[in-house]
């Protein structure tokens, strides 16, 4: 923040006024979830009598209990959702940080037009067909969990990122002295800037781990295979049955469609899910946010 | 083959790490964004699975033709357009004011507290958001009509009407993203020098003259940055927001279908490859056009400004 003296601060009632005023802004921003959290809590009874409130008339932990008794799609996707983010980061981070060496070193012949190349892909993309097609007819990745691993492993942005991040952070003296004493671009890259550079990989590694985590279309659209289903695609694939029966009146009332009905979750264990598939990004956050914030301001240096 | 002994010498012999080293890199960039760039191709083709990309037929401009001669290709187009225009230009105008006012917090503990708070919608994934939404505006049990109902007004129900929902994904899309934006310009606040305002200070500035003169152009540069690359999406949905948010709801079509819901549909309901191609050729060739606009506008307006 930045220090400004103390004679040079706005009156204590423009202070109260605009404090006041954030605040407010800031409950509108936690309530509504704060109310999905207090919905999870809720007893069935209370929900059926009163609907959704801050103040259910009754509380209860049924949905956390029947979670941990039933959730074996729930414990599979969890797992599955914590792999593939964590390997996929893991890959990611190797690979990208690897080309983002390579593009800040001057002596490079193919600086620039291998950042070049990089970049152009953050203008124009095929779009969601073509790949499509690529992945399921040519590349065969579709319902694996390649399909989570591989597409996203080079991000032209964060390999921009981390570009200017070596570029600014690390001296040119440090590989001229390495390189006097031998030491080949490899070796280079992986004991000195690596080291070095913690910063700007747990930046990049946040960015991965958010977006992986919180990724429910790719599971939506290539994964048929319940052990491979992430945790975000299997809410929405929760709610969009429960619209669906909802649409089709003739199917709920069937004997089928009952069966169905009888076999989603209650409106709390939903809620219930949804806590659970957010919590951890959630409380992980606060810890990292400064190292964010960084990644956003160097991103937007002109590369 | 003079010449390429005499390149694999001078250029890769000596730099063959790097050039290793980059290779995973590129290769994947080859095969997941270049390949897909030239799958355009089956924007032109009627394509048939059995003969493949390279054997299907060309059909020339048909596919697009069946695109824009549909009243859907209008909807869509509108659809998408105006409901980034208005995300543009509203979180923008939130996030920078919601900056400055941080910014001149004497609190700096509650500050922190309060950017936390503000970024937090940022880490939900849509899937979640919808569930969040669904929550208020449920028809049986949603907030929303709890309180109407205790206030003696009738329940509505919202997944179909129409007509509240502009409002209602503009208020979602605000409450997801302007904190992180407002938390990105309060950031670039902090990296203006000091002197700057000292020498304000000197002149007499008291703080709201230093906001506008002093802050607020700096911030221009982030906001030029943010422009740019916001333009080149105009024509993309954000397919969370349009898809997850209304629950795929057939009656609110008319506005809450963008371009990537009805590709999506396209592909995965009507199996029509070759228009979705076409579409999605026409966001990306739309976009990149519109970037390249809006950096030579901005390098004629302010040079420093501009991102390449």
């Amino acid at each position: 923040m930045s220090a400004k003296n103390k004679f040079n601060q706005i009156s204590t009632g423009w202070n109260f006024t605009i404090s006041l005023l954030l605040i407010i802004i800031s409950l509108f921003i936690l309530l509504p979830m704060i109310l999905v959290a207090i919905i999870s809590v809720s007893s069935a009874e209370s929900i059926a009598l009163n609907g959704y409130t801050f103040f259910p008339s009754e509380y209860s932990l049924r949905a956390y209990e029947n979670l941990l008794k039933t959730g074996t799609q729930i414990k599979n996707s969890y797992i599955i959702t914590i792999f593939y983010t964590v390997v996929g980061t893991v890959m990611s981070l190797f690979v990208v940080s690897m080309f983002a060496f390579v593009l800040s070193q001057k002596r490079f012949p193919a600086r620039k037009a291998m950042t070049y190349f990089a970049f152009f892909t953050m203008l124009f993309s095929g779009g969601l067909v073509p790949s499509y097609i690529l992945n399921v007819r040519y590349l065969h990745i579709n319902d694996t969990i390649w399909i989570f691993l591989l597409p996203g492993l080079v991000s032209a942005y964060h390999v921009i990122i981390l570009r200017t991040f070596f570029q600014t952070s690390i001296p040119d003296s440090l590989f001229d002295v390495a390189r006097i004493d031998g030491a080949n671009d490899f070796t280079v890259y992986w004991r000195i800037v690596l080291p070095l550079s913690k910063a700007g990989l747990a930046t990049i590694g946040l960015f991965n781990v958010v977006g992986r985590w919180n990724n429910w279309f790719t599971g939506m659209l290539y994964i048929e295979n319940p052990k491979l289903i992430p945790l975000q695609t299997m809410l929405q694939k929760i709610q969009k049955n429960i619209e669906f029966i909802k649409m089709n009146a003739d199917f709920a009332d069937s004997a089928m469609g009952f069966e169905y009905l009888r076999s989603i979750p209650t409106e709390s264990t939903r809620m219930a899910i949804t806590i659970i598939a957010t919590i951890p990004i959630l409380f992980a956050y606060p810890f990292f946010q400064r190292y964010f914030i960084k990644g956003l301001t160097i991103g937007s240096v002109k590369g | 083959m003079q010449y390429i002994k005499r390149i694999w010498i001078k250029n890769i012999r000596p730099n063959f790490t790097l050039y290793l080293m980059a290779l995973p890199a590129i290769l994947a960039l080859i095969v997941f964004a270049y390949v897909p760039m030239f799958g355009l191709i089956m924007a032109f083709q009627n394509l048939n699975i059995r003969k493949g990309i390279f054997a299907s037929d060309f059909v020339g401009f048909s596919n697009f033709k069946f695109l824009f001669t549909t009243t859907d290709a209008w909807v869509i187009t509108r659809n998408t357009v105006c409901y980034n225009v208005v995300f543009i230009l509203l979180n923008m105008f939130f996030a920078v004011l919601l900056a400055l006012l941080l910014n001149e917090m004497r609190g700096k503990k509650l500050a922190k507290v309060l950017q936390t708070v503000f970024i937090m919608p940022h880490f939900l994934s849509m899937a979640v958001v919808s569930i969040i939404v669904f929550s208020i505006l449920s028809p049986t049990n949603g907030l929303l009509n709890v309180i109407l109902d205790s206030l003696g007004y009738p329940k509505h129900s919202w997944y179909m009407e129409p007509k509240y929902w502009p409002f209602i994904l503009v208020i979602v899309n605000a409450w997801k993203n302007v904190g992180y934006s407002a938390v990105v310009y309060l950031a670039s606040i902090t990296s203006i020098p000091m002197e700057h305002y000292e020498a304000a200070i000197i002149d007499g500035a008291n703080r709201r003259q230093q906001a506008w003169y002093i802050t607020f152009p700096h911030l221009k540069v982030m906001m030029s940055i943010m422009l740019i690359l916001s333009v080149g999406g105009i024509f993309r949905g954000d397919f969370g927001l349009f898809y997850t948010v209304p629950q795929n709801t057939g009656t609110l079509f008319p506005v809450t279908d963008v371009i990537d819901t009805y590709i999506y549909r396209s592909l995965m309901t009507l199996n029509n490859v070759g228009m979705a191609t076409a579409a999605g050729l026409y966001q990306s060739v739309v976009g990149f056009v519109l970037v390249m606009i809006t950096n030579k506008i901005i390098e004629k307006v302010s040079p420093d400004n501009a991102m390449f």
